[in-house]
């Protein structure tokens, strides 16, 4: 284009050009973040799901066979399977619980007014400190502290709660209690800091207001606290959901998903029948049923998210 | 409606104690952790056990950090974490703005996209990721862990820039592009240098992620020289003994980089983690 010479405004292919470049721009911003994930989900997506419908994938020496939905009524009537589902739930649903209560309840501790601006800092540092460690660390940690010589058994024991010592992580009544209760230690940071930020956002107002009508303090947190946390309720909780129903690490490196599959989550089945059975369209078809159970909570977070205004 | 003196010292009182118990559940666990790492281990579980003992020593450290083999597992979590987190930032500022400042067909669905990565199971994706890492030829190497991690990290960052291009008025880019500035020297120029804030909140969060990543880093590398410190750690586990003075004094200093983000840039850590559940 020789508009060097003239007038660029008068050029009339040049003002199509800049329209249509400054059309594709917002695309082009977007380029490297579309690329990356068309290659690295979208496809992987298709394909563990092509995976799941024919047998005989991968290392095989047999050619693949389309087999449709067999491999989905062979998961979903395995009895490892369902045991792995429940465990699944049992551990997302106490932790989740688990970590709401404590989370908030830390938060309230940290925004009473009673408090001086240093000891909260104080406090709030500790309090976030499990966050700060990877799984593969927390997992070491509690295996030293709940080892059967460790310190919580002498503590219990001194105590007198239990008559002997007590195999926390290998004993098949236990293990998933002590699992669950490791990712609760772990995981309630994260919604700690979420109410810290909420419960700074209520207006003092609203509590006046409630004091002056004669509310006592639990009511005011039933009736103001609560409601105007609840967003944020909503999403840290579907949020968590997702994140703990496919947990891995911490319970690889824990229990390996024993004694006799009594922590047996569905990735740690998954890991299992792809990398130690190589049953890899079996391994593709429960990867697919996580995939289908996280989408399912994530269409509700997504609902709670607004990222772009309306 | 203040309550008399001493009810508020009770309250205080009970506060405390409340306070107290919450910061023993959270740092008694760890505090073990590291008295544990400077004793022999043969002391570890000793009868009774106590926090500190005449078997205090730096060895396990001087053990960890004079093999050449463990040194390099923090060679490559360093490599790799700020290899994500440069690669994060850059790529999530431009799709941050481009979300932030343009309207275009599809905009609301790629949005939704992105949020909606945060949801896809790791392990859904390990399976596949195996075969198209090999077909790639890039197994067992730094580009293949840069390149996975980015897929969870990518999505908090655009979120957070997103957002925090958002709350930056739109008059100061105006004001450069009838200047004559482009759109891209707006964004290098002007949001770039003013946004550092968020920057910072972005890179904290993403290094912190691609240092503590597991499941990739077990299955995409295979040679001990790739492995990260997560995944060392878990190799020491699984040795003939249990060498557990040394696998927490690893774990100490393998905890260390990202403790020391966190009590540096507390406060942009903490928009981290709430940018999924907050703002948005």
């Amino acid at each position: 284009m020789d508009s060097a010479s003239q007038s660029q405004v008068a050029d009339p292919t040049n003002i199509a050009w800049e329209q249509r470049k400054r059309r594709l721009l917002p695309y082009a911003y977007l380029s490297p973040t579309l690329i990356l994930l068309a290659a690295l989900t979208v496809v992987p997506i298709a394909t563990v799901f092509l995976y799941s419908l024919v047998d005989n994938v991968i290392v095989n020496p047999n050619p693949p066979v389309f087999v449709g939905l067999e491999n989905y009524e062979e998961v979903l009537t395995h009895r490892k399977f369902r045991g792995a589902l429940s465990n699944t739930m049992y551990f997302s649903l106490v932790s989740v619980a688990a970590h709401f209560v404590i989370g908030l309840s830390f938060a309230l501790l940290l925004n009473s007014r009673l408090l001086g601006a240093n000891v909260k800092a104080v406090f709030r540092v500790i309090y976030i400190l499990p966050w700060v460690f990877t799984a593969s660390i927390i997992a070491i940690l509690w295996r030293l502290l709940m080892n059967p010589h460790g310190v919580i058994n002498f503590v219990l024991l001194e105590l007198g709660l239990v008559e002997e010592l007590q195999e926390f992580l290998s004993d098949r009544r236990l293990a998933l209690n002590a699992v669950t209760f490791i990712n609760i230690w772990s995981g309630y940071p994260f919604y700690l800091v979420s109410f810290l930020a909420g419960l700074q956002g209520i207006p003092d107002d609203l509590y006046e207001a409630g004091r002056v009508d004669g509310g006592n303090a639990w009511q005011l947190f039933l009736n103001i606290t609560l409601p105007q946390l609840k967003p944020i309720i909503i999403s840290l909780a579907l949020l968590d959901f997702i994140w703990t129903i496919h947990q891995f690490t911490l319970i690889w490196m824990t229990t390996g998903g024993g004694p006799m599959r009594s922590t047996e989550v569905l990735s740690t089945y998954t890991y299992k029948a792809a990398f130690s059975s190589h049953e890899y369209s079996i391994a593709s078809t429960i990867a697919m049923v996580i995939l289908v159970m996280c989408t399912f909570v994530a269409v509700f977070y997504v609902r709670s998210q607004r990222m772009v205004d309306e | 409606m203040i309550g008399s003196r001493r009810e508020i010292l009770t309250r205080k009182f009970l506060l405390w104690i409340a306070l107290l118990l919450g910061a023993c559940f959270a740092g008694l666990p760890v505090l073990w952790m590291v008295a544990s790492s400077f004793k022999s281990n043969l002391e570890i579980f000793a009868y009774p056990p106590a926090l500190i003992d005449h078997s205090f020593s730096f060895a396990a450290y001087e053990a960890v950090l004079s093999d050449p083999g463990q040194l390099r597992f923090f060679f490559n979590s360093y490599l790799v974490a700020i290899m994500v987190t440069i690669c994060t930032v850059i790529t999530s500022i431009l799709a941050g703005y481009s979300l932030s400042r343009y309207d275009f067909p599809f905009k609301k669905a790629l949005s939704l996209v992105i949020i909606g990565v945060q949801s896809v199971p790791p392990i859904t994706l390990m399976i596949p990721y195996f075969g198209l890492i090999v077909w790639l030829r890039i197994y067992n190497t730094y580009t293949a862990l840069v390149l996975t991690y980015m897929v969870f990290t990518l999505s908090y960052a655009i979120i957070m820039m997103t957002g925090y291009f958002n709350t930056l008025p739109r008059d100061l880019d105006e004001a450069v592009m009838i200047d004559g500035g482009g759109s891209f020297v707006t964004l290098w120029r002007i949001l770039v240098p003013i946004s550092l804030p968020g920057i910072v909140a972005v890179g904290v969060y993403t290094f912190m992620l691609a240092w503590n990543e597991f499941l990739f880093a077990l299955t995409l590398t295979r040679t001990n020289d790739m492995r990260t410190v997560p995944i060392g750690i878990h190799l020491l586990m699984g040795q003939h003994s249990f060498e557990w003075n040394q696998m927490l004094a690893l774990s100490v200093l393998g905890s260390l980089p990202v403790l020391i983000l966190f009590l540096l840039f507390q406060r942009y850590f903490i928009a981290g983690m709430s940018a999924g559940s907050i703002k948005g």
